[in-house]
């Protein structure tokens, strides 16, 4: 019966057009439904089975990428109650814990991205205790690298989002640092070497972390710009590296070798 | 190990270049069977010497990156606000007589600033914590400036005593405007602890 089903599900013009290959019976046809997906031909057509072995990998990358979508999918149903703007963010906030059903989807956001970032750690631990990041694999080390720093930066400009004291003075604290950068920032060396009739060039007016806050002091312009940072640029940044990241997985031979 | 199923063929890596595709037809007599479907006369085949096609290419190239060159810059110049809705940078404040001695008046902390008559002088306080950067609080019976963020505690002229913070409060300059006003303006400041807020320009004698 059901493999009687089955057959004629994939006789149907729909299933054919879809899959351009017979069952996943011979190795063949394995190797097309791996090639002829555009998720799965990321992945190796093939993988070593001690790569499989949670015991190697601990499949922390893949429960960091999991936990990326969890923050996706929660964080886009933040977004259909949250307005960045000053007179209403913290009470957004409240609104969906308190009056917004499952007031639990904000918990699972929070939580959700303290979890992404020590399984990323874990994961980074876990590639370098392994040797995975030699030859040929050091550019992804690399791509990873640039992943860390995006999941901080998902979680920072998050972090102000909730607009309460905590929120407002952690930002504060943290974008002071952007004062010190050398040259760039006006607190930072060789910040005074533009001069002109000695007229600073650099001051808190136009440096960098003026652009990042949008102003001087972490306000309503800043609330904007890390919600779009936090909402669009640094999620799309992530996905398109983590696409390179599993494409060079498979293009490196696949996941490493036990030692 | 190898998949009897996929015929091994030889694979030829890095693959030579042009690459082994069959092409129908060669690059110059492309044209002509363009030509030739349309029914029109095949145009003359353009004459380009070596030296101009690197000519043509290096224009080419160097119009389209400094195009994008200048997009980038733009893209940089718009982070940059024309109008900023902060509290202005230079400001009045009220006449120097209505400071009295040896008090904190926190009327213009919303600007950022502490007016504070002591020492013989009238000074504009910072009210970022040398720290990391909250905001103190004045504390009139304690006589100090108490960070709640990390504990740091600072003297009412500004100077740390207790907490984390490493140096001072900082100091703006100030002035008798043509109002008669003290007016402050933050673009100029001063650090005690590295001796440039001797200057008049940081304190008027009250
Ligand atoms: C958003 C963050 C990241 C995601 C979603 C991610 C995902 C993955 C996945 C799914 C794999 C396959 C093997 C496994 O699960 O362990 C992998 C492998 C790898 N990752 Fe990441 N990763 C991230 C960040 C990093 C970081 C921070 C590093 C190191 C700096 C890194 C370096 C590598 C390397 C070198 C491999 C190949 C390991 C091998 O072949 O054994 N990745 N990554
Ligand atoms: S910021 Fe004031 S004590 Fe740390």
């Amino acid at each position: 019966m059901i493999k009687q089903a089955g057959d004629w599900l994939r006789g149907t013009q729909v299933w054919k057009s879809i899959f351009r290959h017979g069952p996943p019976t011979t190795a063949r046809n394995r190797t097309m439904v791996m090639l002829s997906n555009v998720f799965l031909h990321l992945h190796p057509v093939r993988a070593r089975a001690s790569g499989i072995r949670l015991s190697f990998t601990w499949c922390m990358g893949g429960l960091t990428f999991f936990l990326f979508l969890v923050e996706a999918v929660t964080g886009i149903l933040l977004m259909f109650y949250y307005r960045p703007v000053a007179a209403s963010a913290y009470m957004d906030i409240m609104a969906l814990r308190e009056d917004v059903p499952l007031g639990i989807m904000r918990e699972i956001h929070r939580w959700g991205a303290h979890a992404m970032v020590i399984t990323v750690w874990l994961h980074m631990f876990r590639v370098f205790m392994t040797g995975s990041y030699k030859p040929p694999r050091e550019f992804n080390w690399g791509i990873g690298v640039v992943l860390l720093v995006l999941t901080l930066l998902l979680s920072f400009t998050g972090y102000l989002l909730p607009w309460d004291q905590l929120a407002v003075w952690a930002i504060t604290v943290g974008t002071n640092m952007a004062r010190a950068h050398p040259v760039v920032g006006y607190e930072g060396p060789g910040a005074n070497l533009l001069q002109v009739n000695g007229i600073a060039l650099v001051h808190s007016g136009d440096d960098i972390r003026y652009a990042l806050l949008g102003g001087r002091f972490v306000g309503e312009a800043t609330l904007l710009r890390f919600y779009v940072l936090h909402c669009i640029a640094v999620p799309v940044m992530a996905m398109v590296l983590m696409a390179v990241h599993f494409w060079r997985v498979r293009k490196d031979g696949g996941i490493s070798g036990p030692l | 190990m190898a998949d009897p199923t996929v015929k091994d063929r030889p694979v030829q890596w890095p693959s030579p270049w042009p690459y082994d595709f069959p092409v129908e037809g060669t690059a110059a007599s492309a044209p002509d069977k363009v030509a030739r479907v349309a029914g029109v006369e095949p145009a003359p085949p353009v004459q380009m010497t070596r030296r101009s096609a690197f000519g043509a290419a290096f224009l080419g190239w160097g119009a389209f990156l400094t195009a994008v060159g200048v997009g980038k810059l733009g893209l940089v110049r718009f982070l940059f606000p024309n109008v900023s809705f902060e509290e202005p940078q230079e400001f009045p404040t009220a006449p120097p007589e209505s400071f009295s001695r040896d008090t904190v008046d926190e009327t213009w902390k919303k600007n950022g600033v502490w007016i504070a008559n002591v020492e013989g002088s009238i000074i504009a306080i910072s009210t970022v914590c040398t720290h990391l950067g909250c905001t103190p609080n004045w504390l009139p019976s304690e006589s100090k400036f108490k960070c709640p963020c990390h504990g740091s505690g600072y003297y009412m002229n500004g100077v740390n005593f207790e907490g984390p913070t490493p140096r001072p409060l900082e100091r703006f300059r100030v002035y008798i405007g043509d109002d008669g006003k003290l007016w402050v303006d933050k673009n100029m400041k001063c650090q005690v602890e590295q001796g440039t807020c001797g200057d008049r320009k940081f304190g008027i004698p009250a």
